[in-house]
C-alpha cells in the first residue's frame, strides 16, 4: 500500500509519470484511508469514491497512451465543502444546504479538474466558514490528529485534517480572517492565503466578499506553489479576480533569503504565549543565519484589527446569507446554526439605519489605516514574519460559549485580510503543553506566517521553502 | 492617532452602551429566532459591541473609507450572450416548482 501520509505531490507526480504507481492505486489508497480515519476525525462531509476512481482510471488511460499531463494529474485533492462541485453535494457544513447539489463547478474546481486532479471528497468546516475551531460545523466537529481532544483550527478544519492525516495530498480552503493559515498552523501544514483577487471566488459560497481569499493547504511549500500555478489568474466570472499575469511559482523557489529584508512587527508579539514566541524567534534566527536581514517594524493599528474585521465581516455575512431563502435551493432560514444566526444579527444591526456610520463606515476608515500600515512597512522590508495563532490548538469546547474569546483567536490573522496582502503559514516546530506533557509525546504544532506585498506569492514561497529545507518540520506526522 | 474624534467616536460609544433590539433586527434579517436564542444573543452581542467601541481611540476624521483593496476599477466584460445553465438545471434544487418556474407562497393575500 502507498504511504499517503508521507507522500508529497511532487513525489507522487514523478512516481505517476515514471509509471511506478498508477493513479488508481493512489486513489484507492487515499480512499481506504479516508473511510477509515473519517470515522475517527470527522474531516469529510462527503467522500466521493466512485467519482475519484473514475477520474483516476481516466488518468491511467491517458498516461498509458503517453500523453503529457501536468503535475496535478492523478493527485488526490480534497475540497472544502464551500466549493461548488457539479453533481456533488455542497453543504457549507450547514443544515441549510444539507441536500444541495450544485449544477456547476467553481472556477478553481474546473481548473483542478482540467488538470486531471482527483476529487477525493468534500471536507468538513465551520458552517459557512464562521469559526476558528471547526466546532461550528452542523455535522459535528473535526478533531486535531496530533491530539484528538483538541481543535484542528478553522474554518478550513476538515481540509487541514484531511491533509495532515494522509487522506489526500492537498486540500482547498478559504481564508476570510485566517481560515487557511490557522488550521495549517494547528496541523503542521503549509497554507496559503493569496492576495485578494489572485484566485477566482466564482462558485465558492461567499462569506465576506471584500475579504474572502481562495487558497489551499499542502504538506510542503513546493506542493503549495504547484497548486497556485493552476488556480491563480483572471476569470470572466469574477470581476474581482486580478488580470495581473500569473508567475510560475515553483520556478526559482530555491533562490534563498540572502540579503532579503525581513520585518518583525512588534505588535504581533504582545500578549503572545512565551513558548510560541520562543519558536517564532528561533525561526527568525534560522532565516538570519541563512542571510536574511532582520529589521524591527511597527504596524501601529494592529490592535484594531479584530474589531474592524468583525464589523465588516458580519455586515457582509448578513448580506451574503440573505440569499438563502429556501425558495430556489436549500432549506428555510430557521436551519441556520447558532453562529450564523449570531453573525446575521450582528451584521444586520451594524448596517441598519442610523448605525451604519458608527460601525460600518468607521470600520472602513480604520481598514484604510490598517492597509497603510502594511504599505508603509513594505517600504522598509521585503516581507514580514509573525505568529499565526496567539495560542496552541485549544481544547474542544473551551471557547464554545464565549463568541468574543473565539473571535480573538483571529487576532494575528485578520489584518492580512483587511489589507488584502498575501500570507503563507509554514510549520515552525512543536510545543508540549506544560500541563499535560505526559499525554503529548510529540507536542502540538506551531506555525509562522510570512506576509508580503500585493502579489508577492512567489517571494513568500521562496522564504517558506528556504526555511522548510533547513528545518523539515513537515516530516513529523501525527500518530494515528 | 489616539486623539478622540467627537463626531464618529461618540456615536459608537453611544450605541454600544445600548441593548440591541433583537426583535427588530431579526425582522430586518428575516431570521426566525427562539426565545432562548434571543436571550443569549442579546447578552453576547452586547459584549461584542462593547469590544467594537475600541475603535473610538482611532481618529478617522481625515480618513477616507477604503475602496477596492488592490485598486481595481470598472471591470466589465462584453455584453454578449453565452451558454449558461438550462432552465431545468436552474430549477434542479428548488423545493417547489410550477410549470418550469419557482413556486413561492403568495405574498399578497386577497381580503
Amino acid at each position: 500500500m502507498i504511504d499517503t501520509c508521507n507522500l508529497t505531490i511532487k513525489d507522487a507526480a514523478s512516481l505517476l509519470a515514471s509509471k511506478k504507481i498508477k493513479a488508481q492505486e493512489l486513489a484507492e489508497a487515499v480512499l481506504a484511508r479516508s473511510e477509515k480515519l473519517n470515522k475517527k476525525l470527522n474531516c469529510y462531509v462527503t467522500i466521493c469514491s466512485e467519482i475519484a476512481l473514475k477520474q483516476a482510471k481516466l488518468v491511467d488511460t491517458l498516461l498509458a497512451s503517453n500523453q503529457k499531463l501536468g503535475p496535478l494529474a492523478g493527485i488526490p485533492i480534497a475540497l472544502k465543502d464551500l466549493f461548488s462541485t457539479k453533481g456533488i453535494r455542497t453543504t457549507a457544513a450547514s443544515k441549510v444546504l444539507e441536500n444541495y447539489v450544485p449544477v456547476y463547478d467553481a472556477t478553481v474546481v474546473s481548473r483542478l479538474k482540467d488538470n486531471h486532479a482527483i476529487i477525493v471528497g468534500k471536507t468538513n468546516q465551520d458552517a459557512w466558514a464562521h469559526g476558528a475551531s471547526g466546532e461550528n460545523s452542523d455535522f459535528g466537529p473535526t478533531l486535531n490528529p496530533y491530539e484528538q481532544s483538541r481543535v484542528p483550527g478553522g474554518s478550513s478544519s476538515g481540509s487541514a485534517v484531511a491533509v495532515a492525516s494522509g487522506t489526500c495530498l492537498a486540500a482547498t480552503g478559504t481564508d476570510t480572517g485566517g481560515s487557511i493559515r490557522q488550521p495549517s498552523s494547528f496541523c503542521n501544514l503549509v497554507g496559503l492565503k493569496p492576495t485578494y483577487g489572485r484566485v477566482s471566488r466564482y462558485g465558492i459560497i461567499a462569506m465576506a466578499s471584500s475579504l474572502d481569499s481562495i487558497g489551499h493547504i499542502t504538506k510542503t511549500v513546493y506542493d503549495n506553489a504547484l497548486i497556485l500555478n493552476v488556480t491563480a489568474g483572471q476569470d470572466n466570472f469574477d470581476s474581482t479576480a486580478s488580470a495581473k499575469p500569473v508567475d510560475d511559482y515553483t520556478q526559482n523557489i530555491e533562490k534563498g533569503v540572502k540579503g532579503l529584508k525581513i520585518g518583525l512587527p512588534k505588535e504581533y508579539f504582545d500578549g503572545l504565549d512565551p513558548n510560541i514566541r520562543k519558536l517564532i524567534i528561533s525561526a527568525v534566527k534560522t532565516l538570519e543565519k541563512m542571510g536574511a536581514i532582520v529589521i524591527d517594524v511597527s504596524l501601529p493599528h494592529t490592535r484594531y484589527g479584530v474589531a474592524t474585521y468583525y464589523i465588516i465581516q458580519t455586515s457582509e455575512v448578513s448580506s451574503n446569507l440573505a440569499r438563502y431563502d429556501g425558495i430556489r435551493f436549500g432549506n428555510p432560514r430557521e436551519k441556520f446554526g447558532a453562529e450564523a444566526k449570531r453573525r446575521i444579527i450582528l451584521g444586520t444591526y451594524a448596517l441598519s439605519a442610523g448605525y451604519y456610520d458608527a460601525y460600518y463606515l468607521k470600520a472602513m476608515k480604520v481598514r484604510r489605516l490598517i492597509k497603510d500600515d502594511f504599505i508603509n512597512a513594505f517600504k522598509k522590508v521585503d516581507a514580514l514574519i509573525c505568529p499565526v495563532s496567539p495560542t496552541l490548538p485549544f481544547k474542544l469546547g473551551e471557547k464554545n460559549n464565549n463568541p468574543l474569546a473565539m473571535y480573538l483567536s483571529d487576532i494575528f490573522t485578520v489584518n492580512a485580510n483587511l489589507a488584502g496582502v498575501p500570507s503563507l503559514n509554514v510549520p515552525c516546530g512543536f510545543i508540549s503543553s506544560p500541563r499535560e506533557t505526559s499525554s503529548l509525546i510529540n507536542g502540538l504544532p506551531v506555525g509562522i506566517q510570512v506576509i508580503g506585498p500585493y502579489f508577492s506569492e512567489k517571494l513568500l514561497y521562496q522564504v517558506g521553502y528556504a526555511y522548510e529545507q533547513e528545518t523539515k518540520w513537515y516530516k513529523r506526522k501525527p500518530e494515528l | 492617532m489616539k486623539k478622540k474624534s467627537k463626531s464618529d467616536s461618540s456615536l459608537i460609544t453611544h450605541y454600544s452602551s445600548r441593548k440591541i433590539d433583537i426583535d427588530y433586527v431579526a425582522r430586518l434579517a428575516n431570521l426566525p429566532l427562539t426565545k432562548e436564542e434571543k436571550k443569549t444573543f442579546e447578552k453576547q452581542l452586547k459584549e461584542v459591541l462593547n469590544y467594537f467601541s475600541k475603535l473610538n481611540e482611532v481618529d478617522t476624521r481625515k480618513i477616507e473609507p477604503i475602496d477596492h483593496i488592490t485598486g481595481l476599477v470598472n471591470i466589465a466584460r462584453e455584453d454578449k450572450a453565452a451558454p449558461s445553465i438550462t432552465q431545468k438545471d436552474a430549477l434542479a434544487n428548488a423545493p417547489k416548482t410550477h410549470n418550469g418556474f419557482f413556486e413561492v407562497d403568495a405574498i399578497f393575500e386577497e381580503q
